[in-house]
């Protein structure tokens, strides 16, 4: 059972794909963050009502498989003769994807600050602004940030599907090696090994923030 | 910017053929989702267990379920159990997949759920002369449902549009397989997959009406 064709070479060649799945995830979760919060801002400013077309697109990203959205993604992006990469289209979906969810998350934070407080905020002279940077942000992270570190950990997650397109990131990479070597159990377990210990850690770590910050 | 000319009418003669699609791919999404509320519910019970083996089994299947992509736990179903001479068809290993996923995700639920029913009415339940299994089968279990129904429908959802991964394992009943098929016949790719998604799109927003209108009608009191 020991004995197995798994060479040094061929686990850099799973730590490159590795690499690929953790560039991909920080791509899109910095650039989903950043829409995440635009649109959360914009969702919390405008209400329900004006904010409906918003929300509805959003609600499409979270709607439909992530899968179809990057098949839809790359067709679009061919049949608009962009010329991007395998990993551009990927990273572009997978950001405007995380900025749904982000959204949801941002909007629940920002809501749960009470209004007498940003009131009180405003009462005392800040502007929109100063209130938005000083009063809302600190208190709003607090109670996002766990769900963001989970919303972190789903796209990392969920990137495993960019090997649709072709990009050879972790999972792709222990599926070539799996043709290779035929040995697909030990190396999916090797696989999801390294997986797990990205994904565990910073998963318990937002198991305790969640702990340590909530309010009761 | 658009010299593509859409060719949208052969996407919609497809439509028949997709709604096809579409019933497997709810087919598999309810199975999974029974059969993970049901390994959900043992691996709460043995979470509750204070056996040791038990409760490090129940928590090793949540953290593992839960730290890994869904598509891992589908390959592992499809090509990992190859070694143990364990050959499932794309069907069987996306449904195992999902379950497991499912299974991992919904006992992370009810233990949440867990916390907001009060030891002591457990407790009461037990000085009443009840059983262990009695108070939890009467006392604790309907209330943990009702707080877990929601967070429940969330996974229903996402069953339903993880069922779409079954075609990276060759699997072609479903909405996507058949997608699949499809735009590899006719490469109308953008077509096919528009259509696709707003099946999907359809699909989850009637499952998530449907639960909200249960939930009214089932938690009136």
């Amino acid at each position: 059972m020991f004995d197995t064709a798994l060479s040094w070479a061929d686990l850099g060649f799973l730590a490159q794909g590795a690499l690929m799945t953790l560039a991909v995830t920080a791509v899109s979760v910095v650039a989903g963050t950043v829409l995440g919060i635009v649109f959360g801002v914009i969702r919390n400013q405008a209400g329900p009502y004006w904010s409906m077309p918003l929300t509805f697109l959003l609600d499409i990203f979270r709607s439909v498989p992530l899968l179809i959205q990057l098949v839809l993604g790359n067709a679009l992006q061919s049949i608009m003769k962009l010329g991007w990469a395998p990993f551009t289209t990927s990273c572009v979906v997978l950001s405007l994807y995380t900025a749904a969810y982000c959204t949801e998350i941002v909007r629940g934070g920002i809501s749960s600050v009470p209004p007498t407080t940003r009131r009180a905020a405003r009462s005392l002279g800040m502007t929109w602004w100063q209130d938005m940077r000083y009063i809302v942000a600190p208190l709003a992270t607090r109670v996002s940030l766990p769900a963001w570190i989970g919303l972190t950990l789903g796209v990392m997650k969920d990137s495993a599907l960019v090997l649709w397109l072709g990009l050879i990131e972790l999972l792709r990479a222990s599926q070539i090696l799996v043709t290779r070597l035929q040995e697909p159990l030990f190396i999916l377990l090797i696989c999801g090994a390294i997986y797990f210990i990205i994904s565990f850690p910073i998963a318990r770590l937002g198991g305790y923030l969640e702990r340590r910050w909530s309010n009761d | 910017m658009f010299s593509y000319s859409f060719h949208w009418n052969q996407a919609f003669k497809a439509l028949p053929q997709m709604l096809d699609g579409a019933l497997v791919t709810l087919q598999v999404a309810i199975l999974s989702m029974v059969i993970g509320l049901a390994v959900a519910l043992a691996l709460t019970l043995f979470r509750l267990s204070g056996n040791r083996i038990l409760s490090g089994f129940a928590t090793g299947w949540v953290e593992i379920a839960r730290n890994t992509p869904a598509l891992f736990q589908i390959y592992m179903a499809h090509f990992g159990l190859g070694n143990f001479g364990i050959h499932l068809s794309p069907y069987t290993a996306l449904l195992v997949g999902i379950a497991f996923n499912n299974a991992g995700y919904l006992a992370e639920n009810f233990r949440g759920a867990l916390k907001a029913i009060p030891e002591t009415q457990t407790r009461a339940g037990r000085s009443l002369g009840m059983t262990s299994l009695q108070a939890f089968r009467y006392i604790v279990l309907p209330q943990m449902l009702r707080v877990a129904f929601l967070p429940a429908t969330n996974q229903m959802v996402w069953a339903i549009l993880m069922t779409s991964l079954g075609v990276t394992v060759g699997m072609n009943t479903d909405l996507a397989g058949i997608t699949q098929e499809l735009n590899a016949r006719s490469f109308r790719t953008f077509e096919f997959f528009a259509l696709a998604a707003v099946i999907y799109y359809v699909i989850a927003k009637i499952v998530t009406l449907a639960a909200r209108l249960a939930a009214a009608r089932m938690f009136r009191y």
